[in-house]
């Protein structure tokens, strides 16, 4: 919905917010993923929820809250609490600001004593964090301190360590480390927020004492927006692609006009540095995994000429797929979306003509469009909009934009071969396949959230989840590794399966899943070979799979029936159930992956 | 300066996109009593959405005295001069 898109009318959201509700759940297409989560609030939370939600309806998820009574944010958490227990929260969002802290530093105190009321308040909120996790063992986003509204030294309030900027400043640092050595744990920065909106609005005291906000009820929808997108990226619905124009969109002027000598780039104009500094902050998104594809309406040539310039800081090896023909840019989009196996809806189309835009959203309604205003603002818009949201940072993540390139020299060097069983072989492919492994679970937790085709019952996991599985005797689990003469492509497939019957002889898989990055490789068949393997080990005899179809999953609708296995049900959505015997002597399905390998 | 009934009117915009309503007309006598869904919740968003529409903030010791909604529009009219 185009109203809660950055960059927003915060007011008409805070106006509007109840028939903009209905219409995200009239209107939607989309199906939702419900969650549940608590908001423990150590200030008035009702609009920051009503708001949340709005936002979270729009990124798919229907949330359903649980609320505390007002300023009971740490007793509702730190003891046992069977309302929070029975609503079992999916998430804990702690909503806490500077007003909750009441122990601050006086001019008597030396810094020992300083310190001590530092560690204190630090503690209380350990002490929680703790009880949530232990209780709860769900994600918690935990608000930071946004800086106070007045300094009573002026400037040295900050440096000094008698003065509140220094000491808020202190404890956000222990908020930081607590959440660098603790997985599941999330900070939403409202110190950067609040500053970015303008502290003085921010931090009203009007809405304190009038309705004891801390947030000034204006600025909640921004409050509200960032924490809706520290959660949508949890549930892996971060975008992953910037699908970019050329033309006045990554330098200045038609480089079909004006020629590649001509167009505004690098260091002698005014525009030219703002077009290199966009250059820049796109290029930087490559390291954090997100792929860079060019679509643009251009001679190829003309296009490609633009990127030779010694100073462009984009080079062509810099992006997975180059567009720069006359098709529709709806076609050239859906194409490079097949290309790199992802959806359309991973992408964030960024073109400054808006009718471009305006095709794009039309036809597309699933690509973010942003209205990206004029070239200095760029970055603000696109940096606001939270695409890219980033709550863990897994060694895949950083190797990805690497990975779809080695994917395209796989595609260059099949062509040599005639039969595809021989390209296969030549690719030196070996596999590792093993049970969860600690090293390895937040990158499993993050495919069962991001995997949305090759997925055949599409059940999410959190990180939580996933350590509980593996922990269960009653689960096994696997994850597969994928490894060729071009590169490494990282854990690419995800089994559970779990082990019931009177004998403990069936296995229900509850999961199966493989990133598409690695379609056609026979990685199915090895993780098959694999499960098979172990389950006979454990004495069990029938394997139950399950298909539940989505609108995103159909490519995997026979899965089963590859594997071997029988059908045995089928109802009227079209979800089936599969049964496969495991006999005595079992014939390997693949022979083009050496799985695990010793050194 | 403005006239009293054209606050009146765009105060009864307000009111409706507040209250998703398109059927509520206030007048002097209106007070909270008579708007469903009219809470302290909702109250709150009501006066940021009015400072919004005629732009201007309105002081904590008024809003607070505030009976209904004529002593309302008094408080806008004032502040409009």
């Amino acid at each position: 919905m185009r109203e809660l898109e950055y960059p927003f009318k915060a007011e008409e959201i805070i106006k509007k917010k109840k028939s903009y509700k209905k219409q995200l759940l009239s209107e939607s297409t989309t199906s939702f993923i419900e969650k549940k989560i608590a908001i423990l609030g150590g200030q008035t939370t009702q609009d920051i929820k009503l708001v949340l939600e709005l936002f979270l309806l729009n990124y798919g998820i229907k949330p359903s809250f649980y609320e505390s009574e007002f300023n009971q944010w740490f007793e509702d958490g730190m003891f046992s609490n069977s309302d929070l227990e029975s609503f079992a929260p999916d998430l804990i969002y702690v909503c806490t600001c500077i007003r909750n802290i009441t122990d601050f530093p006086q001019f008597s105190d030396d810094k020992e004593a300083v310190e001590l009321k530092r560690k204190e308040v630090v503690d209380k909120f350990r002490g929680l964090w703790a009880s949530l996790s232990q209780r709860y063992n769900c994600p918690i986003i935990q608000n930071n301190f946004e800086y106070p509204f007045f300094r009573l030294m002026g400037n040295m309030d900050a440096s000094d360590y008698h003065g509140r900027v220094n000491y808020i400043t202190r404890i956000n640092c222990d908020l930081y480390d607590y959440a660098q050595s603790h997985g599941n744990f999330y900070i939403c920065d409202v110190n950067y927020i609040s500053s970015a909106y303008g502290l003085d609005r921010w931090s009203d005291p009007y809405y304190w004492h009038m309705y004891k906000y801390a947030v000034s009820v204006p600025a909640i929808p921004y409050l509200s927006f960032n924490v809706a997108n520290i959660i949508k990226s949890i549930y892996g619905k971060n975008k992953k692609v910037f699908n970019l124009d050329l033309d006045n969109t990554l330098w200045g002027g038609i480089i079909g006009d004006d020629g590649a000598d001509n167009i505004e780039i690098g260091q002698e104009t005014a525009l030219a540095q703002t077009y290199s500094e966009f250059q820049e902050y796109i290029k930087l998104h490559k390291q954090m995994g997100i792929l860079l594809t060019v679509n643009s309406k251009n001679d190829n040539d003309m296009a490609v000429s633009g990127f030779n310039r010694p100073d462009s800081i984009l080079k062509m090896d810099d992006f997975v797929s180059f567009k720069a023909n006359w098709n529709p840019k709806s076609v050239n989009l859906a194409e490079t979306a097949q290309e790199i196996s992802l959806l359309p809806e991973s992408f964030v189309f960024v073109d400054d003509n808006p009718a471009e835009r305006a095709i794009i959203d039309g036809e597309m309604p699933f690509v973010s469009v942003p209205e990206i205003e004029s070239v200095e603002h760029y970055i603000q818009v696109l940096d606001k909009s939270g695409f890219f949201e980033t709550t863990s940072l897994s060694n895949d993540d950083l190797r990805r934009s690497k990975m779809y390139q080695e994917n395209v020299k796989r595609q260059q060097y099949q062509s040599k071969y005639a039969n595809y069983e021989d390209y296969l072989k030549s690719l030196e492919m070996k596999g590792e396949i093993h049970s969860f492994d600690p090293l390895y679970m937040s990158r499993i937790a993050q495919l069962t959230n991001k995997s949305n085709q090759f997925n055949l019952t599409t059940k999410r996991y959190s990180q939580s989840e996933i350590e509980e599985v593996a922990e269960d005797s009653n689960y096994i689990t696997l994850y597969g590794k994928l490894e060729d003469k071009f590169g490494d492509n990282g854990v690419v497939s995800i089994v559970i399966g779990r082990i019931k019957g009177e004998n403990k002889d069936e296995l229900h898989m509850e999961l199966w899943l493989m990133s598409c990055r690695v379609l056609k490789r026979d990685m199915e068949y090895a993780m098959m070979d694999e499960l098979v393997d172990k389950a006979k080990s454990l004495g069990i005899r029938t394997i139950f799979g399950y298909y539940y179809p989505t609108a995103k999953n159909s490519m995997v609708k026979d899965f089963y029936s590859l594997q071997g296995f029988e059908k045995i049900s089928e109802d009227v959505q079209g979800n089936t159930i599969w049964k496969y015997i495991i006999h005595d002597i079992y014939q390997k399905k693949q022979n083009v992956i050496k799985v695990n390998l010793k050194n | 300066m403005m006239s009293r009934e054209a606050v009146y009117e765009r105060l009864n915009g307000v009111f409706r996109e507040v209250f998703d309503d398109d059927t509520i007309v206030v007048n002097d006598s209106t007070t909270a009593d008579d708007i469903e869904d009219w809470d302290s919740f909702e109250h709150i968003n009501l006066i940021v959405a009015i400072e919004e529409e005629f732009g201007f903030k309105i002081p904590m010791g008024k809003t607070v005295t505030m009976k209904n909604v004529g002593e309302m529009v008094d408080i806008i009219l004032q502040m409009g001069e």
